[in-house]
């Protein structure tokens, strides 16, 4: 129970390691700024994203057009900004889906252990064996090139990380005092695991979270530079760098530096987020 | 003898990985949209020729002769034809993997020779200017898409400078390529004397190298820094020091020593890392290797190509980490492998 009864003091902990290092306040403060951005930015902005004007292409950034325009005329600030909700949207439900998975699986694992942790060991393995990256190619070419298959091959890529971490940390409680003292009490096995067991690993699995958010942005948005998943004229970072990568030569560098610089703060932003709860969770790992 | 044994060992471990690997991307050629057979008969097919083409590939068969068909034909070499270039998949993927494991290894080395001193002195000026501004590139490294940071150069040191080449590819325009000896242009054209095609191909190389190294640098920093603070804060670094050993012998015989394992380790999650973002590096600066084929086969759903590609990419990675617990042996002779 020892775990249960930190909540309080974790909160008085939480105000020391804000007030303590800004750059922690700093994360969360875009992170704020990121999830405004995803709600209410599509309608907040200047000029509709799809509409194009040919007369007005490749213009440079100006005070009508923050950003400048793109190839067909279309106002790449508004796209930049309508873009956020859908790479925030593939990456938190491939990031959910690979947390609910792999936590299940992994605490099943720990907790039960046997022939079922040793299967889901190889298969964890097997997909380990895999550049991932290239893994999520694979996947998305076989099973179809939709924005679906896109979130499901980013999920299963992250599963591993997921379902080793609540593997772990399951092993080590489930021969803790509370644990026994539930059963004694007439608990069923599942019902300790989901209720009991589960809610204590939950502070490390948010932190792999966190950890984990960055680098699924990045592989999404991977992903659809080479051309898989959204397809154009859908506002997405990705594929507005592929787009603006060819006018870059030619030194039109708006097109692409703003969705990227968008993609790279919103990476950032979950990274220092990562070692900022992890900070706050685990002190002891600091790198 | 006892090494040998060892290795051999860990050779043995890396079979039913390698099995792991074939089952999934056999799974993969099931898996196509729709009906494999109807695919690949085209739009115009009969019912006749969807059953024809069906007993050709022998889906009408149960899915393990099925299976041990697709191994057999992987033994022999036979990854299926790629419909774009009308060749064998080997064959292609041979011609276009020296330029990516090229372009990979260049990146790597730069990428080593410029964390791990890093590393080491952010651990020995813990908390100074030099930590801080390894804390920053780190985090930084880490952030940014490589395709972005292969943009980025290209934008500054192309287009604003002029200093780098038109990001087209091995070779600039004017230069052929030397006679084929090992498939690395920087080592071909030195044997057979070109020097200029040398210095081309090594201007080509320098921003695509420099932006795969960026992005392993963070990692490889990160974690040199750590393993030297904890090597430095051990009781035997202690004992060094009250022997009053010299700062320099300290710092390198011991600390560093016993700080390369975990930076060897890290060296492979690094490997899983730079061979995805080679696919999107070579995409940026039209680098002809296997990443770029891939991108390619992928936009004309070339299935054959794209899995052929999926599979020598995770082979490298299984023979990669193979050469890396081998190093960890010579490193630290107290590892046994097969424990």
């Amino acid at each position: 129970m020892a775990e249960q009864t930190l909540q309080p003091s974790r909160f008085a902990h939480l105000r020391y390691v804000m007030a303590a290092n800004p750059v922690t306040l700093l994360a969360f403060s875009l992170f704020a700024l990121l999830i405004l951005v995803a709600v209410l930015g599509p309608s907040l902005v200047p000029f509709d994203p799809l509409a194009s004007s040919p007369a007005g292409a490749l213009q440079p950034p100006s005070l009508t057009h923050w950003f400048g325009t793109d190839q067909v005329g279309r106002d790449v600030f508004s796209r930049v900004v309508v873009a956020t909700r859908l790479d925030l949207l593939i990456s938190v439900s491939a990031v959910a889906i690979s947390f609910l998975v792999g936590t299940a699986l992994g605490a099943a694992a720990g907790f039960w252990g046997g022939w079922f942790d040793s299967v889901l060991g190889r298969l964890l393995d097997t997909i380990m064996a895999f550049p991932l990256f290239v893994l999520a190619m694979g996947i998305v070419a076989a099973s179809g090139n939709t924005i679906e298959n896109v979130v499901i091959a980013t999920a299963l890529i992250n599963l591993p990380f997921y379902a080793r971490v609540a593997r772990a940390e399951v092993a080590v409680r489930r021969q803790a005092g509370w644990v026994l003292a539930a059963r004694l009490a007439g608990n069923s096995s599942p019902r300790i695991l989901f209720q009991r067991v589960v809610p204590n690993i939950l502070p490390p699995m948010m932190v792999q979270i966190s950890l984990n958010m960055g680098w699924a942005v990045l592989n999404a948005a991977g992903l659809s530079f080479i051309g898989l998943g959204i397809r154009p004229p859908t506002p997405e970072w990705g594929i507005m760098v592929a787009e603006g990568a060819s006018y870059v030569v030619s030194g039109e560098w708006w097109l692409a530096l703003f969705p990227g610089l968008a993609l790279m703060l919103a990476v950032f932003t979950f990274n220092l987020m990562g070692d900022g709860l992890r900070d706050l969770v685990d002190p002891q790992r600091r790198t | 003898m006892e090494r040998l044994s060892a290795i051999l060992a860990r050779l043995g471990q890396a079979a039913p990985t390698v099995f792991g690997i074939v089952v999934v991307t056999f799974l993969m050629t099931r898996a196509l949209p729709g009906d494999p057979a109807a695919f690949f008969a085209g739009p115009a097919a009969t019912e006749a020729s969807i059953a024809e083409i069906r007993a050709q590939l022998g889906l009408d068969q149960p899915l393990w002769i099925q299976f041990s068909r697709y191994v057999q034909s992987l033994v022999s070499g036979d990854l299926g034809k790629s419909i774009a270039t009308g060749q064998p998949v080997v064959t292609d993927l041979a011609t276009r993997l020296p330029a990516s494991i090229e372009l990979t290894l260049v990146a790597l080395l730069l990428s080593v020779s410029i964390a791990v001193p890093l590393g080491v002195l952010a651990a020995v000026h813990q908390d100074r200017w030099i930590d801080q501004l390894c804390r920053m590139l780190v985090t930084a490294g880490v952030s940014l898409p490589t395709f972005f940071t292969g943009l980025l150069l290209v934008y500054v040191f192309y287009f604003l400078l002029g200093w780098a080449p038109m990001p087209l590819g091995r070779l600039d325009l004017l230069s052929s390529p030397p006679p084929h000896v090992t498939g690395f242009m920087l080592l071909d054209a030195p044997i057979a004397g070109e020097w200029a095609t040398a210095s081309s191909a090594l201007r080509q190389l320098i921003l695509p190298a420099a932006t795969l190294a960026l992005f392993t640098l963070a990692p490889l920093a990160r974690m040199t820094r750590a393993a030297m603070i904890q090597a430095l804060a051990s009781e035997y670094i202690r004992t060094a020091r009250a022997c009053g050993l010299s700062k320099r012998r300290i710092l390198f015989t011991y600390a560093f020593r016993n700080a390369q394992l975990p930076v060897v380790t890290t060296l492979g999650m690094v490997f899983s890392f730079t061979l995805g973002a080679n696919v999107l590096v070579e995409k940026v600066f039209s680098w002809p290797g296997i990443g770029s084929y891939a991108v390619e086969a992928l936009v004309s759903s070339d299935y054959a190509a794209v899995q052929g590609f999926v599979l020598a990419m995770a082979i490298l990675f299984v023979v990669l980490n193979l050469v890396i617990d081998m190093v960890y042996t010579l490193i630290d002779p107290r590892v046994r492998i097969d424990g």
